[in-house]
């Protein structure tokens, strides 16, 4: 039976994490590959690189975490942030990545995920889209979150399957850094549209809303950052959690 | 001894590289490269494949003479070789991914779609699942039945002759996930990317 997975996510900037683990054992706080390292030893289905570097003199920096990162991980890596064209995703996949997540640039060039897709394969190309709400519908946000596009999440959902995404990486808007839990209207309304899988992301403060993240947001992976800084909890708290409430997770 | 990886720019092969570097340490010299010379005299052969199954076999036949490399390096000298995900795939006969595509023939059988029976399974089959071994396999030497393996695919191998399967996994239906035919070997996982026992895989087939 295929496993629902548990996906840690890190913000780097700069080539350092900028929210991340705690813990008193760490040798370096704001080391990336050391913090990989300690989510994977834990149980981690995946990692995934959210890089926020701003300035492009120091976009480079992201390939360097990339490389260092995937000689000690043997989990899949996914990359994001600042990927604008299939040069980058190459880049990014050469140093290591095994998926890349393409945000602004899928909006604003729908050939970035058509070319991609094709050259490397569905399996590695993840659209990322941050959506917030309006009225009854949601619409898709780009730069970061700063540009409302006006494009209707669920139909831009259908067209990024069409175009060769491989997963969909859905964030709300309304609820990222809020700690309350996922969208999940917004999340199984996806879920439901497309053939592919859906990762969940945005909201999560306590491990019951993974539990619904995947039960009623029908998401085949959940997403999380902070409840896993700071050491509020492990992965392995949280896996155990979910197989206790019946979801299947790899323990 | 030599393992090869076999470069034949068929999409991103840097996991596979870095997860046999790490296991082979110093003991084993870990080739990449498409250099037939060097493909004929390495000791094992890992045949990895990414994207579809026509843009691998198209990517092999690309490279003058490779085709024809890996089917003395396999065939007619019986060495060991492991294909890994299309790389597993493309020992089949034929492929129905994009367009019908001829492949390897070294293990008579198709590759065909993923049932999804109306959208009840979404495609590709992405995550980590469950392996049931069937068959004593070489590589999985003290891998214990349903461990959990990385898997990405829409497309599996439906080979002609079930005695050569080593492991399937559910996911629909029961899909072949490890074939072993004499010195050939194949995972439709991604064993580079399934954590320690994962390593342990790639393990078990350099030390064979």
């Amino acid at each position: 039976m295929l496993k629902n997975r548990i996906i840690p996510c890190l913000d780097v900037k700069n080539g350092r994490v900028v929210k991340g683990i705690n813990f008193v054992d760490l040798k370096d706080a704001g080391d990336p590959v050391e913090q990989a390292k300690i989510y994977s030893d834990g149980g981690a289905d995946e990692i995934c690189f959210l890089d926020i570097t701003a300035s492009n003199e120091n976009r480079d920096t992201i390939y360097d975490v990339v490389e260092k990162t995937s000689k000690k991980c043997f989990v899949p890596l996914t990359v994001g942030g600042g990927v604008r064209s299939v040069e980058d995703i190459n880049k990014l996949l050469n140093c290591g990545a095994d998926k890349v997540s393409i945000n602004t640039a899928a909006v604003e060039n729908s050939k970035v995920v058509i070319d991609s897709s094709k050259k490397f394969g569905s399996q590695c190309i993840v659209v990322a889209i941050d959506a917030k709400k309006n009225g009854d519908k949601w619409e898709v946000f780009t730069h970061g979150g700063r540009n409302n596009s006006g494009i209707d999440a669920l139909e831009y959902a259908e067209q990024m399957e069409k175009n060769g995404a491989g997963e969909l990486l859905v964030t709300s808007m309304d609820r990222d850094g809020t700690q309350v839990g996922y969208d999940i209207d917004l999340m199984s309304k996806i879920s439901s549209k497309v053939n592919i899988p859906v990762i969940a992301s945005g909201g999560v403060g306590n491990l019951d809303h993974l539990v619904d993240g995947i039960k009623l947001g029908k998401a085949s992976a959940v997403l999380a950052a902070s409840i896993f800084h700071y050491g509020k909890h492990s992965v392995k708290e949280a896996k155990d959690y979910l197989d206790s409430k019946g979801i299947p997770v790899r323990i | 001894m030599n393992v090869t990886i076999v470069d034949y720019k068929s999409g991103n092969i840097s996991s596979v590289i870095n997860s046999f570097k790490e296991v082979a340490k110093d003991k084993v010299t870990i080739e990449v490269t498409s250099d037939l010379n060097k493909i004929k005299s390495s000791d094992k052969v890992v045949l990895p494949g990414q994207g579809s199954f026509k843009s691998c076999v198209d990517a092999l036949n690309k490279i003058k003479g490779l085709t024809d490399t890996l089917n003395e390096f396999a065939i007619t000298n019986k060495k060991p070789l492991l294909g890994i995900c299309v790389g597993l795939q493309m020992f089949a006969d034929i492929g129905y991914e994009e367009t019908e595509t001829k492949g390897l023939g070294w293990i008579s059988g198709k590759v065909s779609k993923i049932d999804n029976q109306n959208g009840k399974f979404k495609l590709p089959h992405i995550g980590w699942n469950q392996i049931n071994i069937v068959k004593d396999s070489k590589i999985f030497k003290d891998i214990e039945n349903n461990s959990h393996m990385y898997f990405v695919h829409s497309y599996e191998f439906v080979p002609n002759d079930k005695k050569v399967i080593s492991a399937t996994t559910d996911y629909s239906s029961n899909i072949v996930c490890s074939v072993e035919k004499e010195n050939i070997f194949g995972t439709q996982f991604h064993p580079e990317k399934s954590d320690r026992i994962g390593l342990k895989i790639i393990d078990n087939f350099i030390n064979l």
